[in-house]
């Protein structure tokens, strides 16, 4: 059985929000738009045709999750004692570390999900916001796609979090060896975090919507 | 109902029967909008029942032993985050506690509230309520992460120690295994047509 493309109502693209109409953004039920805010009648979420202050609110954590990109790279995520001697680890130094001992894959699984997933998350949302604010035309569909790899990608810069649980819990060998967890594992954290939140504030239909003004002349 | 509106794009589509197994794609955006599912709750429940058992194994078992020289360590997963938070990364312990443990968990038993009753035919109390709780977190619950995480720290310290996978290894692999197929299994508006919320 395969996929089963549904044709829409008209030739003319027809949308909720010009039918009068509100999908719950939880339970996905149609309703007709209530005049005062209202919930749900099926699940009790508040309904609202577009995620409210969807814009302002995903701008201002993709700039939080920016700015804590930077510590998160440059301070030490773990600190290794080892009979006396204390090194102290960042992000990338680990990255070089599986380098010179020859594990290049796990070099580059820490490095896509900790280094280059985080940066291109948020130079997808930006450019997302950017696209949406000047009410571009430019291949909804694609950039549609573009929000779901955004959505799909986060989780896994956890990865370095975990490892300095994992490190941490094992290697706590009294004075043979010791491994801490450093500052930028916080920050690291907060990235990770805070990107999850601006994807999920970012509203998807604002794509689609910069092109429907345009085509009412609205704009 | 017999229309829905796409929730990527807003598009409003008139809903036709779909047989089970087949999917409804947005036709602008190509969202998937209905993807129903052959016996979707008994399926699901088994599952569940299932996880249940690997997170109780996964929990409370050793997940690595490391031996260097004479000491033997062994760490359930509690050890890590417990000494996380001796070491005052309170914050970082309670994202991993929180991500690791408390989402699966509530995953796993929001599920049974709401799938043992469907499976007897009754509609369990506050369903839409306990069903969004369980939207919200989908996206937290990483133990695939956690997971890679794990082979990530043995490559780490292979070369320092010998490393001995524990039991709550392998329950850990199958949980995950267990979390991915409940996700195909459950049709969510099954449940959410379950309501009946025009009394
Ligand atoms: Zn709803
Ligand atoms: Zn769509």
């Amino acid at each position: 059985m395969g996929t089963d493309r549904l044709s829409p109502l008209t030739d003319q693209d027809r949308t909720a929000r010009r039918m009068g109409m509100v999908a719950c953004h939880h339970c996905h039920l149609l309703c007709r738009q209530p005049p005062a805010p209202a919930d749900c009648p099926r699940c009790g979420a508040p309904l609202h045709s577009r995620k409210p202050n969807s814009i302002a609110r995903a701008w201002a954590l993709v700039l939080a999750a920016a700015v804590f990109y930077i510590p998160a790279n440059l301070l030490p995520i773990t600190h290794t004692t080892s009979l006396g001697a204390v090194q102290s680890d960042t992000i990338m130094s680990g990255v070089i570390y599986f380098i010179h001992s020859g594990s290049w894959p796990i070099a580059l699984v820490i490095f896509v999900a900790s280094v280059f997933v985080p940066l291109l998350k948020l130079l997808i949302l930006s450019f997302l916001l950017i696209s949406v604010q000047r009410r571009s035309r430019w291949r909804p569909a694609e950039r549609t796609r573009l929000y779901r790899i955004t959505e799909a990608i986060g989780r896994w810069s956890m990865l370095d979090i975990y490892v300095v649980t994992i490190l941490v819990a094992l290697v706590h060998l009294g004075a043979l060896a010791n491994i801490a967890a450093g500052p930028g594992a916080l920050f690291f954290a907060a990235v990770v975090v805070v990107t999850m939140f601006a994807a999920e504030a970012f509203d998807p239909r604002l794509i689609w919507d910069g092109m429907e003004d345009r085509d009412d002349g609205k704009h | 109902m017999p229309y829905i509106a796409c929730h990527e794009c807003d598009l409003v589509h008139r809903l036709d029967e779909i047989p089970p197994g087949g999917a409804a794609r947005c036709a602008r955006c190509g969202a998937s909008l209905r993807r129903p599912k052959r016996d979707s709750i008994n399926r699901t429940l088994a599952l569940t029942m299932a996880g249940v058992i690997l997170f109780l194994v996964a929990n409370t078992n050793p997940f690595l032993g490391f031996r260097i020289g004479v000491q033997v360590r062994e760490t359930i997963l509690a050890t890590g985050i417990y000494q996380l938070f001796q070491q005052d990364m309170k914050i970082i312990a309670t994202l991993v506690l929180f991500t690791v443990v408390i989402v699966p968990a509530i995953h796993l038993l929001s599920m049974l509230y709401i799938l043992v009753p469907l499976q007897l035919n009754l509609v369990p109390r506050h369903l839409a309520r306990v069903f969004r709780l369980y939207m919200f977190l989908k996206p937290w619950g990483m133990m695939e992460v956690f997971m890679l995480g794990i082979l990530v720290s043995i490559v780490k310290l292979v070369k320092m120690a010998t490393i001995i996978p524990g039991v709550a290894l392998y329950a850990f692999l199958a949980l995950i295994f267990v979390l991915a197929a409940m996700a195909v299994t459950l049709d969510d508006h099954l449940i959410w047509e379950q309501i009946d919320y025009r009394r």
